[in-house]
């Protein structure tokens, strides 16, 4: 199962779990991303990090160590 | 009847136009200060709604209420009433962004629980409309159990509204529609909150079991308590219910119920003219070359837009000391109001122009959204030095003055990234440092001093260059030791791009130039006048009269600069550095270039000065060039008691070195005390930064000697 900061620009998945109890895992759950949450890569930044992804209502940027604990799948 | 004033407290995700809002509803009177022992700004003002007076708190955004920092322990204590000389508000008024309506009411599901009437004001209708959302108000308010009001806050609309619905909610009840948690969930709580008694508010014994790390386990969590709460977690994790994760779910399950039917969205999303302006502005190259511009912008407009208002100030002060020195008597009082009083009223007003300048631009950046994309520009290159995106405007801004860049650092939320970032911002070459390159340079490194035409611009390069290299260090070794903690996290909300409200930009200018005049003006003054003091006394001659008699009576401007450099050399503050004399010449220094320095402690740019008082040119302006190239020649000619020449290349460069590194600035460090709020970390950033300069100044300097001789 493919990790978040795996995805390249454009792509859109389905989140299936945060890993992480800590404070950037409860951010990320703050934040919408949960179990069933669709998102879209929309870019990165010039150095290649963060990530810039689409969630249902608005924009969302976050570093690829961040990115790595959001578990995806792959929507067509 | 005597009738208390109400209160009510605004809280809402940032970039949701709450600080717009406020702004509405408190109008000018409002106060800023600090609550005690964090460096949270609180700000109040009072609202008027036809016969009624309420006091507005200002509650800084946040998207959660689960505290991880007394810092954040703010907004919750301030709510539950338990916040040291606050009175608990009557109603919170939550403000939500309409075109992301779910992700924003997942703080105002957590404000549901705190037991206050609550007031949900909508704002932002009309983009939720441009992105082809039609939300049912009335529905909405029902179904969410809270009085929601439609408001657009940069237009002044929907206000009397809000304010009517305000004041009906102070008779309402605590809302009783909220999340339900799972029951294995409340049974937890149920039992901790036997355990941790009744004075402990719910709301905290639940955010107990739900943060694991989290400020309520260092206020509440004892080890028998923990032993309880990792258990009772451990617990939940197995039934299905595993913390942080359950509190995201409960909430953004019941959030969808709640606005079920209130919300219809367009089949497909339509694509925004601010997508298609993100897709420039964070493209790898334009996005790259169009900050970069941006950045040239601001940078300049501190550097040299705030020059002319920066000269009349100086030259307002100047008129001034003139005029009272021509109109008194001599004497202490009239030195005292001279060099004393005007100086140092006038070397607090001439930060104005850069600081209001300097927020202008980062109110407008961050009013229309772009800040968030600067921090994401940058954030890659940051954090290699342990920060965040967010350093970075408030580190370039001190390039031009270290007093505005350490204010704007107020954009970093997490506290240890806002003083690491504050703390090595002094160590940015700032303009003030600029006058004494360009002295020794000139006189040093120069074509007629034999180097070829590109030495100058290297050394010029190389001293900026300190400042640029070692900063980031010094905040990685902060980072790694003292500031040392759990990464925060750095995920951030891309604000949709809006243009910025005028009067929040002005707001903000006008805001910033009080505070610092009020909170760090009263301080830099009275250090102006203990150094005027230490420079002026002992004012009576060896041989007898006042040395201010004498400079007086004497008519020949050779001879009152002689005399002047008597006075300056019998002072408190020659005397000392006549004393330090043993501890400066390892860095080739003589007494004179370690008086000079001592003297510029409290402000860097009387270096020029204060050389030019001491090799007898007279008092002088450090902006003038044709000053400088004249004292320039002076101190190639200087001697030492003992004959030797007084400067030479390695001297010069230790005396650059040292004021590259050194915290000569006493307006930085009282900054520094106000916006930490506390004297631990200017005593700090002193003493680290005078080591530094000293280490680096007699490392230069002894390397130098070494392959000069």
């Amino acid at each position: 199962m493919p990790s978040l900061d795996q995805l390249q620009r454009g792509q859109r998945a389905v989140v299936v779990a945060v890993n992480g109890t800590d404070a950037i895992g409860q951010r990320l759950l703050e934040m919408g991303l949960f179990q069933g949450e669709e998102l879209e890569v929309v870019g990165f930044a010039p150095l290649g990090d963060p990530i810039e992804i689409r969630l249902r209502d608005f924009r969302l940027s976050l570093r690829r160590t961040e990115a790595a604990r959001v578990s995806v799948n792959l929507t067509a | 009847m005597f009738v208390r004033t109400p209160t009510i407290a605004l809280v809402g995700n940032p970039n949701t136009g709450k600080t717009t809002l406020f702004n509405a509803l408190a109008g000018m009177r409002q106060r800023v200060g600090n609550y005690p022992g964090v460096t949270v700004e609180k700000k109040t003002g009072r609202m008027r709604h036809g016969e009624l007076t309420f006091n507005v708190v200002d509650l800084p955004g946040t998207y959660s209420l689960a505290p991880r920092s007394p810092d954040e322990m703010v907004t919750v204590d301030v709510i539950l009433g338990k916040q040291d000389g606050e009175l608990r508000p009557d109603v919170v008024v939550t403000i939500v962004d309409a075109s992301n309506l779910e992700r924003n009411l997942y703080l105002t599901t957590q404000v549901l629980e705190l037991g206050v009437p609550v007031v949900v004001a909508l704002n932002m209708t009309d983009v939720a409309e441009a992105h082809g959302l039609t939300l049912d108000i009335p529905r909405l308010s029902r179904q969410l159990g809270v009085p929601v009001v439609a408001i657009q806050a940069n237009k002044g609309k929907g206000l009397e509204q809000l304010k009517q619905a305000v004041a009906d909610a102070v008779q309402l009840p605590a809302p009783s529609n909220k999340p339900v948690f799972p029951a294995c969930f409340e049974n937890e709580v149920a039992v901790l909150q036997t355990v941790l008694g009744k004075q402990v508010a719910p709301f905290l014994v639940r955010r107990l079991l739900l943060d694991v790390g989290g400020y309520a386990e260092q206020r509440l969590g004892d080890v028998g308590v923990m032993i309880q709460v990792n258990k009772a977690r451990q617990g939940l994790a197995q039934g299905g219910c595993p913390v942080p994760e359950v509190e995201a779910r409960v909430r953004y399950r019941w959030i969808r119920e709640a606005v079920a039917g209130c919300i219809q969205r367009p089949a497909k999303r339509p694509v925004l003219w601010t997508d298609k302006i993100d897709r420039v502005l964070t493209h790898k190259v334009w996005g790259t070359l169009i900050f970069l511009a941006l950045m040239f912008v601001v940078f300049q407009a501190i550097f040299s837009w705030a020059r002319p208002l920066m000269d009349l100030i100086t030259t307002g002060q100047g008129w001034l000391a003139d005029t009272v020195q021509a109109a008194m008597p001599a004497g202490p009082l009239r030195s005292l109001l001279v060099d004393g009083v005007i100086k140092g009223v006038g070397s607090v007003l001439v930060f104005l122009p850069q600081i209001a300048i300097l927020f202008g631009f980062i109110a407008i950046l961050e009013d229309c959204g772009y800040m968030a994309r600067a921090a994401f520009l940058m954030d890659k290159l940051m954090a290699r030095c342990g920060l965040s995106g967010k350093s970075f405007i408030p580190l370039l801004s001190s390039v031009a003055c270290a007093v505005p860049g350490i204010m704007a650092a107020r954009v970093i939320e997490n506290r240890r990234d806002r003083l690491a970032t504050i703390l090595v911002a002094p160590l940015m070459s700032c303009s003030a440092r600029l006058p004494v390159y360009l002295l020794l340079i000139a006189a040093f490194f120069s074509v007629d001093q034999g180097y070829t035409w590109w030495t100058a611009g290297l050394v010029m390069f190389a001293m900026y260059s300190i400042g640029l290299v070692t900063a980031p260090l010094v905040a990685l070794c902060l980072k790694r030791s003292l500031l040392r903690g759990e990464t925060p996290a750095f995920v951030m909300e891309m604000p949709l791009y809006k243009w910025p409200s005028w009067r929040t930009v002005l707001q903000r200018m006008t805001g910033s130039s009080w505070l610092f005049l009020r909170r760090a003006g009263t301080l830099i003054l009275a250090t102006m006048i203990i150094v005027w003091a230490l420079l002026y006394f002992p004012a009576s001659h060896p041989d007898g009269g006042s040395f201010e008699e004498r400079i007086e009576k004497a008519d020949e401007a050779t001879a009152k600069n002689q005399l002047r450099r008597e006075w300056s050399e019998h002072s408190v503050l020659g005397q000392l550095g006549k004393s330090v004399e043993p501890a400066v010449e390892p860095l080739g220094w003589d007494w004179r270039i370690g008086m000079a320095a001592i003297a510029s402690f409290p402000a860097r740019e009387v270096m020029v000065g204060t050389l030019g008082l001491i090799y007898n040119q007279g008092k002088g302006e450090s902006d003038d060039e044709e000053y400088r190239q004249s004292l320039g020649q002076a101190l190639q000619e200087a001697k030492r008691a003992d004959g030797r020449a007084a400067f030479s290349a390695p001297v010069a460069l230790s005396v650059m070195v040292f004021f590259a590194l050194c915290c000569q600035c006493a307006s930085t460090l009282v900054v520094i005390r106000r916006e930490t709020n506390s004297w631990l970390w200017p005593v700090f950033t002193f003493v680290y930064m005078t080591i530094l300069a000293y280490v680096g100044a007699l490392v230069v300097y002894q390397a130098g000697h070494l392959l000069m001789s």
